[in-house]
């Protein structure tokens, strides 16, 4: 239990002195005998904009779930914003201000977009302000022209950006992306690159991608998870060009060659 | 799914429901009056799953426990002298805590959408068993004898004119359906519709819908204790048969004919049923059970939304052409 402190652990990203929203210490969690994650210590910064990659199977999907209470860690602690949120429901969590898009699409098939975005920032404004908060998000999403389709009939991409549209309509502190980009055309990539940008004035992002391209454009910190732990945690170009990263996603033999 | 908007036509329709109710009685024979009033009561029963099952997705083959708790509830009290609009309170508290108590375990205890199915089975069956084996004439609560298989007898009514009966049971049917219809539009019902389609986005939205979903089906269990009480002031009688497989699994026929989701359905769906039921049974033929088999696996194969959704379907591409 004195691992609680948020300084315990040496600065990474270089960002000294400003208070943590997130850090976790230790945290892992094993399925049976499979260890998924070991001991992350992870740190965020308020304001932070941060890219988790790492091949299949590293452990990021599973680390989301663990930080918005949909899988109750193994061992390690969370702190967010202050409070120890480790193994809390994730309704509370949610409420605490940690709003996650899940890496399989989570969406209410039957419901209008226009009900969806609503109904996420209902709980927080009352239902009279939830309906300029619904219309805000369909102008800034550009989905005024579908706003009363079900979401079920709609294409992959639009279901990511309703998706999307809910957990910024939570105002949450944190917001977590897995795969924000999943099935989407070039023009919807950056289209969805300069909303998190926007997004990110508000509140700090932690987002899973493979993308390469998307991460060059949203230009932030990367962490790189391999095999449930954190190999290196740099800006970009220097992880890019780090021997230990090509050799994880691209077999040790192609980096010494 | 069912529109979440109060439209003029659903208001016409609600002013031309109530219109029929009253007006029916008048123009009937007090023997349709009679047989029309316990299809209502059937139709009551079949709202009630449809609460559960169609708004917040919580299938329970339980209706047919908590209508014959409210039953035996109304024949209880009711024969040991209390007023009849007291007895039928206490039924309808009781359907609510029994399904109360079965929801608590279920929700708060995080177990599976099928879980539930199988426990209110079993609890419906388990009732059906320990309501049979009560002939022996010492069981009794005040002056009433509970006897077995053999029911109970001398319930006394609700009110006695079968015209005003009528009224009440049409006028609570007309109630519980506007009521369930303006839930649904409220923040409530489209909360309780979004954990249906998708639970988990709800509580990552930061909604507790442990709560939520234990007051639904509160509400469920409270209409089919009412609908009991109305059945046993109805026939003056009750039996374990209420407990049966049979009838348990008929409120979920009911529903699946007309279509979940839409509270009409429901009633549709148990007045389709039972006027087929009653019409074969009066022709005389033995095959009862099989037409209705027949019925359920063509709507099953053939129309899986039920008929309702399937008509209104129709009528928006016919709209749209």
């Amino acid at each position: 239990m004195t691992q609680n402190s948020p300084f315990s652990r040496s600065e990474v990203s270089g960002a000294q002195g400003s208070p943590a929203l997130l850090q976790t210490t230790g945290l892992s969690k094993a399925f049976g005998g499979v260890h998924a994650v070991t001991e992350v210590n992870f740190r965020l910064r308020r304001g932070e904009l941060r890219c988790l990659i790492g091949p299949n199977g590293a452990g990021k999907s599973t680390f989301f779930k663990m930080l918005s209470g949909q899988l109750r860690p193994t061992a390690g602690t969370i702190i967010f914003d202050g409070h120890d949120i480790t193994g809390e429901p994730q309704h509370r969590i949610a409420r605490l201000g940690i709003g996650i898009k899940n890496q399989v699409p989570s969406v209410w098939d039957g419901l209008s977009v226009y009900e969806h975005f609503w109904i996420a920032a209902h709980r927080r404004v009352g239902a009279r302000a939830a309906h300029a908060v619904a219309d805000g998000l369909l102008g800034e999403f550009g989905l005024e022209a579908i706003a009363r389709r079900e979401v079920g009939v709609l294409a992959h991409g639009e279901r990511q950006w309703v998706e999307i549209g809910m957990v910024v309509a939570q105002r949450p502190k944190l917001i977590l992306l897995d795969e924000p980009t999943a099935g989407m055309a070039g023009d919807e990539v950056k289209r969805t690159a300069d909303l998190l940008r926007a997004v990110n004035v508000n509140a700090s992002l932690v987002v899973v991608e493979h993308d390469m391209q998307f991460i060059k454009m949203i230009g932030s910190i990367v962490t790189v998870l391999h095999q449930g732990r954190i190999l290196i945690e740099d800006a970009m170009e220097n992880v890019l060009n780090s021997r230990i990263v090509r050799e994880v996603y691209l077999g040790s033999g192609y980096a010494r060659g | 799914m069912a529109p979440a908007r109060l439209s003029l036509a659903e208001l016409l329709l609600w002013i031309a429901a109530a219109i029929g109710v009253a007006v029916l009685p008048m123009v009937l024979s007090i023997f349709q009056v009679v047989q029309i009033t316990v299809f209502l009561i059937f139709c009551l029963l079949a709202v009630s799953l449809d609460l559960s099952w169609g708004l917040a997705g919580l299938l329970s083959f339980g209706q047919a426990a908590f209508f014959g708790i409210g039953g035996y509830s109304y024949a209880i009290i009711g024969i040991n002298g209390t007023m009849t609009s007291a007895a039928t309170l206490a039924a309808t508290a009781a359907g609510a805590a029994a399904a109360t108590m079965i929801g608590y375990i279920a929700f708060y205890g995080r177990l599976s959408a099928i879980f539930l199915a199988v426990m209110t089975l079993t609890i419906t069956l388990i009732l059906l068993q320990v309501m049979g084996s009560t002939a022996d004439p010492s069981y009794r609560v005040g002056s009433a004898v509970i006897g077995g298989y053999n029911g109970m007898t001398n319930i006394p009514s609700l009110v006695l004119d079968p015209r005003g009966f009528f009224w009440i049971v049409g006028g609570l049917v007309l109630g519980v359906v506007v009521t369930g219809r303006l839930l649904m539009m409220a923040p409530f019902g489209r909360v309780i519709a979004a954990i249906r389609e998708n639970e988990q986005r709800v509580e990552l939205l930061g909604y507790d819908a442990r709560w939520r979903k234990l007051l639904t089906f509160s509400l469920s269990g409270a209409v089919a204790g009412l609908a009991g009480a109305l059945f046993a002031s109805w026939g003056n009688f009750i039996n374990p048969e209420v407990f049966s497989l049979a009838q348990s699994a008929q409120v979920v026929i009911w529903v699946l004919v007309g279509g979940r989701g839409w509270l009409y359905g429901a009633v549709i769906g148990a007045l389709l049923v039972q006027a087929l039921t009653q019409y074969l049974g009066s022709i005389g033929t033995a095959y009862t059970s099989l037409a209705l088999g027949g019925l359920l696996v063509a709507f099953v194969l053939l129309l899986r939304n039920g008929l309702l959704p399937a008509l209104s379907r129709g009528m928006l591409s016919l709209g749209s052409r």
